[in-house]
């Protein structure tokens, strides 16, 4: 059998049957488990509001020196931390390091930044979790930031080149002839967008054509966004929050959260992606994440380091998938991938949908999660796509997203990983076991460029 | 927060011209720091009891230069006056008369402590001469000028003058710890307590929680308990989390983010403790709130608000506390009170309430943490300089500021400090107590 006509590990048997540890190149029993001890993030701020003037360096520290606080790790040399920002300036290429140094950890403690676009978050947690599994280091950090606020802003190629060219010219006419080439439309600067760059579609609207081939509603739409608030509101009130979020700025709490939303409300949006559609347009300002400013952090460890600090382990850092889809010819929809990865990895891990306690789906778009959804409870996608007999599954809505997500909370693209992670690993060590066996978490983010990473958590 | 006042009138034409007009004159306070010298300069210890012999042989072991009698213009750090024999009024006569003449000789800063007995309990003669020495340390310590302090410390039956617990008021009174207590009188009740190895770290190996712990004054507690050894654990509601971040990195604590009017508050804060640090030895009460209105204008929510955090939380901590078996060696609990509690404020009622319920809670709760050598003791801020008070209008604020002893408003340091002395096992035998660190108010108890 197959998997996206890609075999998943040479053999070709039924998913259920696999051995668990076929896929690993080493026997599960060598390697070290890395637990997530906890989280922290400062709330998350719609763009132009809260953390204008923050730069992401400014936000990485600050989410850095609250989970440093809470966990008393002043001084401490860890392994290694791992963080990005999509929206990245070039004066920021070690941004991570720089957040290090002026923070209040060891100023020997290494760091590298790691760029996969809304997957940013996740992919740092799953390679940091790789390294304390293969033992080369004890303990990590991982995170990501992101400013839409104070996004970079570059000249025009036009104008760039004729810099550059002036940097090298030895002679005044040759400076001369060099600065005629400019034209006015050069000195209009170059904003970054969301737009793909090979469709130069926005994301919005590569996925209502997504939307809108899976037919997902508008009410159903509105309906998670709506859960989305409710749920994250709920857990605002429970103290839910209380241990994975520092304040910053004067916000406690994520400034895009409308606890006292209705569905009327969110009925009464306008459409703003997909209006140029055939089809009827579904997708608001309310069922799509605002641009969001903010950072998350997330510490990672062995179990014996975890110990030797009298840490808690909330949940085992199980296995992480990434795919990637061809949005480009128009196969898959732009934000599909997890509809790929996810199979793969929970065959792998010899589980199904049934075994997973929480869902997390990262709500980039209402319409994202609800076509993932849909495609897995499709029988045709589950035959011709994913090579199984019929249907993937169904995933239990009553255990998905329980303490909202991204509609809610908003996204700051590469802090969105660390987020779910801190929280979904506080919900499972809460859970604690499931008819004997530790709960099972489920990861699902997918990203810009086709792609999508996927990662499973168990209880501890 | 800057006194600018003080500030005009320590130095050149601001000096000359306060004095010629009798203006209020606020010293700069000698407050503590690591190292520093118990006293600034010889103490005087007068007195003729077995006591007081053994309190000179003590000084003499802190490497205190000791002077049983007066050397003429000699300038004198501190005088201790020893009266724990006194037993009739006539018998102070001669200790404070000769004690008095050495009071020119009072270096600036300087301090005088007496000690003396208890007057509950003892047939009227007895009484009368020990209840004199309240009136007298209250109004000397009026007298003094400088930043001079005068403070007392009461002995009950039974207590020699060299407990634990005396010694380390002694040391604490004498020292630039005490820079803002003034007119006041502690109780030494029982011979419990310990002094500690190392006279700069009283704290060492003490895990202590400071709720609170933010800004201002609790900001200031809890990094006085790391100055003084202790780990910290530093606690403030969420909303207050990033300040608490910061204050946590700094003195190498840990942060909990937690509302101490939650139900749960006290089984989650012995459950950090002891998970992060191991145990759990001190718990500083500091956190509370004040929503302001006259009495007839109070609303239900400003009263219950009020009384939740400043006094229903700290008895439902407590409680939590005292059940565990984590809370049960020499355990210290201190609280922060406030001079309102005691005296009144107008548009306070609902604070006062609080603060007032704060002592007595401390005073019924001392036997029930006496049989794990635990002790519970307030203290009671009088006008510091924070940023709440920062936000009063000018004029009340001068008024406030000049109206004691000090003529001039504490830090939170001074709080601070007298918090760390009774989180100490210097203080064990020092329970159900309330030390005022206001400069000797002059208004109001």
């Amino acid at each position: 059998m197959s998997i996206d006509g890609q075999p998943v590990n040479g053999h070709e048997e039924p998913a259920e049957t696999r051995p668990v540890s076929s896929a690993r190149s080493l026997p599960a029993s060598a390697l070290h488990r890395a637990v997530v001890v906890g989280g922290n993030r400062i709330p998350f701020a719609r763009t132009g509001g809260a953390y204008t003037k923050s730069s992401n360096q400014d936000m990485l520290t600050a989410a850095l020196d609250g989970l440093i606080a809470r966990f008393g790790l002043q001084d401490e040399r860890i392994g290694e931390v791992a963080a990005g920002a999509v929206l990245k300036h070039s004066r920021d290429f070690n941004l991570t390091r720089e957040a290090v140094l002026g923070s209040a950890l060891s100023a020997e403690t290494p760091a590298y930044d790691l760029q996969q676009a809304c997957a940013t978050g996740l992919e740092t947690v799953l390679g940091l979790a790789n390294k304390i599994r293969l033992g080369q280091i004890e303990s990590a950090i991982a995170g990501g930031v992101d400013s839409a606020s104070d996004a970079p802003i570059a000249v025009s190629e036009g104008l760039r080149e004729v810099l550059l060219d002036l940097s090298r010219a030895k002679t005044l006419p040759q400076r001369l002839q060099i600065l005629a080439r400019l034209r006015p439309k050069d000195l209009a600067p170059d904003a970054p967008n969301t737009g793909e760059p090979r469709t130069g579609l926005s994301m919005g609207e590569h996925q209502a054509v997504t939307t809108a081939q899976w037919k997902i509603t508008r009410e159903a739409q509105d309906e998670l966004a709506y859960n989305s608030h409710r749920n994250l509101a709920a857990a605002y009130d429970a103290g839910f929050f209380d241990d994975l979020l520092t304040p910053y700025r004067g916000l406690s709490r994520d400034s895009n959260l409308r606890p006292d939303t209705t569905l009327e409300k969110l009925a009464s949006l306008k459409p703003v992606f997909g209006r140029s559609l055939g089809a009827e347009a579904t997708m608001t300002a309310g069922n799509s994440t605002p641009l969001t400013d903010g950072a998350s952090t997330v510490l990672l460890a062995s179990e014996e380091w975890a110990d030797q600090h009298d840490l808690p382990k909330l949940a085992t850092v199980l296995d992480g998938e990434a795919a990637a889809v061809d949005f480009v010819h128009g196969k898959d929809g732009l934000l599909m991938a997890p509809a790929f990865a996810v199979p793969r990895l929970l065959a792998r891990n010899g589980l199904t949908l049934d075994d997973i306690d929480y869902f997390e789906i990262h709500e980039a778009f209402a319409g994202t999660v609800l076509s993932t959804l849909a495609a897995w409870e499709d029988e045709e996608f589950g035959r011709t796509r994913l090579g199984l007999d019929g249907a993937f599954g169904k995933v239990d809505r009553s255990r998905l997203n329980v303490h909202g997500s991204s509609l809610a909370a908003g996204h700051p693209f590469a802090a969105t990983g660390g987020r779910i992670v801190a929280s979904l690993a506080k919900l499972l060590h809460g859970k604690g076991t499931v008819n004997g066996r530790p709960a099972l978490g489920l990861i699902s983010v997918c990203a810009a460029g086709g792609q999508g990473v996927v990662a499973l958590l168990e209880a501890q | 927060m800057t006194d600018t006042y003080t500030r005009l009138v320590s130095k050149g034409l601001g000096r000359d011209v306060a004095k010629k007009l009798g203006l209020p004159q606020p010293a700069a306070l000698r407050r503590y720091e690591p190292g520093q010298p118990l006293s600034n300069g010889p103490v005087l210890l007068e007195g003729s009891s077995p006591g007081a012999d053994e309190l000179a042989a003590e000084l003499l072991r802190w490497d205190v230069d000791v002077r049983r009698h007066a050397v003429p213009r000699e300038r004198l750090g501190g005088i201790v006056l020893v009266l724990d024999d006194v037993e009739s009024p006539d018998d102070l006569e001669k200790p404070v008369l000769t004690a008095a003449s050495s009071l020119r000789d009072l270096a600036p800063n300087g301090r005088v402590v007496t000690i003396s007995r208890a007057a509950d309990g003892s047939p009227p003669e007895v009484a009368a001469a020990r209840q004199g020495v309240d009136g007298l340390l209250r109004s000397l310590a009026k007298e003094l000028r400088a930043g001079a302090t005068g403070n007392g410390i009461l002995l009950a039956d039974g207590v020699t003058a060299t407990a634990p617990a005396a010694l380390g008021a002694l040391r604490f009174f004498l020292s630039g710890r005490s820079a803002y207590v003034d007119g006041q009188f502690v109780r030494i009740s029982s011979a419990s307590g310990e002094l500690p190895a190392d006279a700069d770290k009283p704290l060492a190996g003490k895990v202590a929680v400071v709720t609170g712990a933010a800004r201002g004054i609790g900001a200031a507690i809890a990094r006085t308990l790391h100055r003084d050894g202790a780990t910290v654990v530093a606690v403030d509601i969420p909303a207050a989390g990033d300040h608490l971040a910061a204050v946590a990195n700094e003195i190498r604590g840990t942060a909990l983010q937690l509302d101490v009017s939650r139900d749960d508050a006290g089984g989650r804060i012995i459950d950090h403790a002891v998970r992060r640090h191991g145990r759990l030895d001190i718990v500083v009460h500091n956190a509370g709130i004040t929503r302001d209105k006259l009495l007839v204008n109070m609303d239900r929510g400003r009263w219950s608000s009020v009384l939740a955090v400043n006094i229903s939380a700290q008895l439902r901590i407590n409680e939590a506390l005292l059940a565990s078996e984590h809370f049960r060696s020499n355990p210290r609990i201190v609280s922060v009170a406030s001079t309102t509690g005691i005296a009144g404020n107008r548009g306070q009622t609902n604070y006062a309430a609080s603060k007032g319920g704060v002592i007595g809670m401390v005073r019924a709760t001392a036997p029930l943490l006496a049989g794990h050598g635990g002790s519970i003791n307030a203290v009671a801020p009088g006008f510091i300089e924070t940023e709440m008070t920062a936000r009063m209008p000018f004029a009340t604020r001068e008024v406030a500021r000049r109206l004691n002893s000090l003529q001039q408003g504490g830090r939170p340091q001074d709080v601070a400090e007298a918090i760390a002395f009774l989180a100490s096992d210097a203080a064990g035998g020092i329970s159900g107590e309330v030390l005022r660190v206001c400069g000797q108010q002059l208004v109001g108890a």
